[in-house]
C-alpha cells in the first residue's frame, strides 16, 4: 500500500475543507487536502446559489448578537449556543476577508448588498449575482489553497476509514479512484469536512457525494453524532418539467423578489388554509410551506407530478427578464417560458442540522479528530436559518484548521500493520462471501441505495409518525445486516464505479440507521422533526440526542443543551 | 426517468468502453427517451438498470456546477448534464485530448492535484 505522511489530513474540499486547510497551513502545519471528486467541485459549496448571512450591517443597523438571537430562535431550544455564538460572531470577519480575497459580493461600491431572508430580522444576507454565490466562493478558496506551498491537494481519494489508537486518530486509509490502489495516510490530526447527507432522501438537492461520509467515518472511529433526526426540507424544490443545468432550489430568491404564486392542482392558493400568510409577499416559513404542499397532495389536490404549481404568469416578459437575468436563457434551453406556463415544485431534502458532535474547538471526543462545515451538528438546532450554511463552513473550517495545526504528534503513529488491519476489516466485508449465503444476483449497491432513498423519503421525510419510523428503522437495520453483506462490487481497478458505490452505500446505511433511531426516540414535534401522531413540542425533549456506536450497534442517549455563558439580551442592548 | 418506462427504449447510446490498457470498444445501450432528459440522466439510468460498471464522471447531478461530466457527444465536446437526450442514436466518447482512464472518464485532474507518493 502506498503511504503518505502529513500533519493535518483534511477530508473533503468544499468551503469548510478549503478554509480549514488554509488556516492550518497559516499556522505552520503541512496539510493534505483530499476529495473523492475534484478539489472544490464535488460538494454542496459549488452548488450553493443562495445567500450568506453575516451581521456586517452594510444595509441597515445590525450586530452579531442579533444574528445569534435569530439563529437560536430558529433552532427552537436545541442550538449548541456556544457553536452558534462562534458562527454569528465570526461570520462578518469571514465575509470581509473573502472580499479581500476577491469574492465579488454584489455591492454598491464599498457597501455589500444584503437582502432579507426568512427568519432574519434585518437585511443580513450577502450574495454573488446571478445565483453564483457558491461557485464564486469555491473559486476564491481554491485560489487561496493553491497559494500555500504547504497544502498538498489530491483529487480522487475516497477515505475509507480512519485509524484510531487509544482514542486518538493517527491516520486514515483511502482508495485512489483513478488507479484503484489503496493508500494510507499518517496524520497528527484529521479534519472531516465532507458535507451533509441529504442524498439519503429520494428527493434532494444534494450532489452524488453527499451521502454522509464524514458522519460514518466519525462514528466508526468512535466519535459521536448529535441531533441526527433534524433534516431540513426545502419547500419548493424544482419538480417538473425536467430542468437541467440548474440547481433544483433555484426558485426561492425569485419567489421573494417577484412574489411567485404557489397554487394547488386546482389552481387555488392554499397556504392561508394552513394558517400561513401568503398573498404577494411570501413570508411563510419553510416548514409550514413544506407541510402545506404535502397535505394538499395527500388530499388529492397536488400538481400532476405530486407537488404544487409555482406561477410567475402575473408578470410581464420584461419584468421577468430583468429579474431573472441570464437565468431566463437557461430556462428557455429547457423549453420553459414563465410567461406561458407554471412550473411544479415540491419539498426536497436540502440540509442536515445534525452531525458530528464537537467542542468549541471543533474537536470530537477522539483526540486529533476535528469536523467542519455541514457535517458538524449543533449550531443550528432543530431548524437552520437560511444563509447560515456558508458562514458555518468558513467559521468552523477556520477554527478546525487552526486547532488541528496545534495537535502535537501522537506517541504512537500509524504503522504499515495498522493500515493493513484497517483495510482488512473492510476487505473482509468486501471480498469474502458472507457465510454460506450466495451473493444476491439481483441486488447491487445502486439498487439498494434507491430502495433506501425511497424508504427514507416516504417514512422519515417531511411528515413522520411513530409507526412509519419504527418500520423504517427495522427496514434499514435489515438492509444493513442482511442485504448489504450479500452485495459484492464488481472486480476492477481503474475508476471502479461499482466499488465506489459500495463504499458510499456502506456509509449511507449507517447514517440512515442513525437518523431513523434518533427520529424514533424523539417523541415530539419540533422544528424539522414533525410527528403527525405527536403534533406538539414537549419540554422534556429540550435536550440534544447523541448517537454512538458500540461494536457497530447504535445507541441513543441524551444530554443537556449547551447554553451561552452570558446574557444575550443584555449584550445586544449594550451594543445597539 | 424510471424503470417503469423501460419498455419504451427509444434512445440509443453507442458508448466507448475500455481503459488505457485495453483497446476501447463500442457498446450499444438502449435507454428510455424522456422529454427534457439529459445525456447524464441516461448514463445514470444505465448504471442503475443495466451496467453498474459503466464509468463516467459527475458529482452535482445536472446542476452544471461541478463541470466534471465533459465528454465527446456525436463528435462535439459537451457537458453530458446540459446535452439533451435525443430520440435517436448518439455516440459518446471520452475527451480526445486527455489521457483515458476508463470508459468516458479521462484524466482531467489538474497536475498539482494528483497523488504523488
Amino acid at each position: 500500500m502506498d503511504h503518505l505522511s502529513t500533519d493535518v489530513l483534511v477530508v473533503g474540499a468544499g468551503a469548510a475543507g478549503m478554509y480549514a486547510s488554509v488556516s492550518a497551513a497559516k499556522s505552520g502545519a503541512d496539510v493534505t487536502l483530499c476529495d473523492k471528486s475534484l478539489i472544490s467541485r464535488g460538494g454542496a459549496t459549488v452548488m450553493a446559489q443562495m445567500t450568506v448571512a453575516a451581521a456586517i450591517a452594510h444595509q441597515e443597523a445590525d450586530h452579531w448578537t442579533h444574528h445569534l438571537h435569530d439563529t437560536i430562535q430558529s433552532g427552537q431550544g436545541l442550538c449548541n449556543e456556544k457553536l452558534s455564538y462562534q458562527l454569528c460572531k465570526n461570520a462578518p470577519k469571514k465575509i470581509l476577508e473573502m472580499r479581500d480575497w476577491k469574492t465579488d459580493w454584489a455591492n454598491d461600491n464599498a457597501r455589500i448588498r444584503q437582502v432579507l431572508a426568512p427568519g432574519h430580522e434585518v437585511k443580513r444576507c450577502c450574495y454573488v449575482d446571478f445565483l453564483n454565490t457558491g461557485p464564486a466562493v469555491a473559486r476564491t478558496l481554491r485560489g487561496k489553497v493553491a497559494k500555500h506551498k504547504n497544502i498538498k491537494r489530491i483529487s480522487g481519494i475516497t477515505i475509507i476509514d480512519l485509524v484510531v489508537k487509544k482514542a486518538r486518530v493517527v491516520g486514515a486509509i483511502g482508495l485512489h479512484t483513478e488507479t484503484g490502489d489503496f493508500v494510507s495516510f499518517t496524520a497528527k490530526a484529521v479534519v472531516l469536512a465532507a458535507g451533509g447527507l441529504t442524498q439519503l432522501f429520494a428527493r434532494n438537492s444534494a450532489s452524488k457525494n453527499m451521502g454522509g461520509d464524514s458522519h460514518a467515518l466519525a462514528l466508526r472511529a468512535g466519535a459521536n453524532l448529535i441531533d441526527m433526526e433534524f433534516v431540513q426540507f426545502f419547500p419548493i424544490g424544482h419538480l417538473a418539467p425536467r430542468l437541467v443545468g440548474m440547481d433544483p432550489i433555484m426558485w426561492d430568491p425569485f419567489r421573494y423578489k417577484l412574489g411567485g404564486k404557489l397554487l394547488n392542482g386546482q389552481g387555488e392558493q392554499f397556504i392561508e388554509n394552513y394558517g400561513g400568510e401568503d398573498g404577494e409577499t411570501y413570508k411563510v416559513g419553510r416548514d409550514l410551506a413544506a407541510f402545506a404542499i404535502i397535505k394538499e397532495c395527500e388530499a388529492g389536490r397536488g400538481s400532476p407530478n405530486g407537488g404544487a404549481w409555482l406561477s410567475f404568469q402575473h408578470l410581464n416578459k420584461q419584468h421577468l427578464e430583468d429579474a431573472f437575468g441570464p437565468i431566463i436563457k437557461k430556462l428557455a434551453s429547457n423549453d420553459i417560458d414563465l410567461t406561458k406556463q407554471s412550473i411544479e415544485v415540491a419539498p426536497i431534502a436540502h440540509y442536515h442540522m445534525g452531525g458530528i458532535e464537537v467542542d468549541e474547538r471543533m474537536e470530537t471526543c477522539i483526540k486529533g479528530l476535528f469536523a467542519a462545515g455541514e457535517c458538524v451538528g449543533g449550531a443550528n438546532g432543530a431548524n437552520r436559518l437560511s444563509g447560515n450554511a456558508i458562514p458555518e463552513a468558513f467559521v468552523f473550517g477556520d477554527i478546525a484548521g487552526s486547532n488541528a495545526a496545534k495537535v502535537r504528534a501522537a506517541f504512537s503513529t500509524l504503522s504499515d500493520q495498522d493500515s493493513e488491519i484497517a483495510l482488512s476489516r473492510v476487505m473482509n466485508d468486501l471480498l469474502q462471501p458472507a457465510g454460506n449465503n450466495i451473493t444476491s444476483q439481483n441486488e447491487n449497491s445502486r439498487r439498494l441505495l434507491h430502495t433506501l432513498q425511497k424508504l427514507m423519503w416516504k417514512d422519515v421525510g417531511v411528515l413522520r409518525d411513530t409507526g412509519k419510523l419504527q418500520r423504517a428503522l427495522n427496514e434499514v437495520r435489515r438492509f444493513r445486516k442482511d442485504m448489504f453483506p450479500l452485495i459484492r462490487p464488481k472486480q476492477g481497478m481503474a475508476f471502479n464505479t461499482s466499488l465506489m458505490d459500495w463504499l458510499d452505500l456502506r456509509n449511507s446505511l449507517l447514517c440512515a440507521e442513525a437518523i431513523c433511531l434518533a427520529a424514533s426516540e424523539r417523541k415530539e414535534s419540533r422544528g424539522a422533526h414533525q410527528m403527525e401522531d405527536i403534533p406538539f413540542k414537549s419540554d422534556k425533549f429540550t435536550k440534544n440526542q447523541i448517537i454512538s456506536s458500540h461494536n457497530g450497534h447504535l445507541i441513543s442517549s441524551w444530554k443537556a443543551v449547551q447554553k451561552l455563558d452570558f446574557d444575550l439580551k443584555e449584550k445586544s442592548l449594550a451594543v445597539v | 426517468m424510471n424503470s417503469k418506462t423501460e419498455k419504451n427504449l427509444n434512445s440509443e447510446l453507442y458508448i466507448s468502453r475500455g481503459t488505457a490498457c485495453t483497446d476501447p470498444k463500442f457498446e450499444t445501450f438502449n435507454v428510455p427517451f424522456q422529454q427534457g432528459a439529459s445525456v447524464l440522466d441516461a448514463l445514470i439510468w444505465i448504471n442503475d438498470n443495466v451496467d453498474e460498471t459503466l464509468s463516467f464522471r459527475y458529482s452535482c447531478i445536472n446542476a452544471n456546477a461541478c463541470k466534471e461530466c465533459m465528454m465527446l457527444i456525436d463528435g462535439e465536446v459537451e457537458y453530458a448534464c446540459l446535452k439533451k437526450l435525443q430520440e435517436k442514436k448518439s455516440k459518446l466518447q471520452p475527451l480526445p485530448n486527455k489521457k483515458l482512464i476508463k470508459d468516458l472518464v479521462t484524466d482531467i485532474v489538474p497536475p498539482k492535484e494528483k497523488l504523488s507518493i
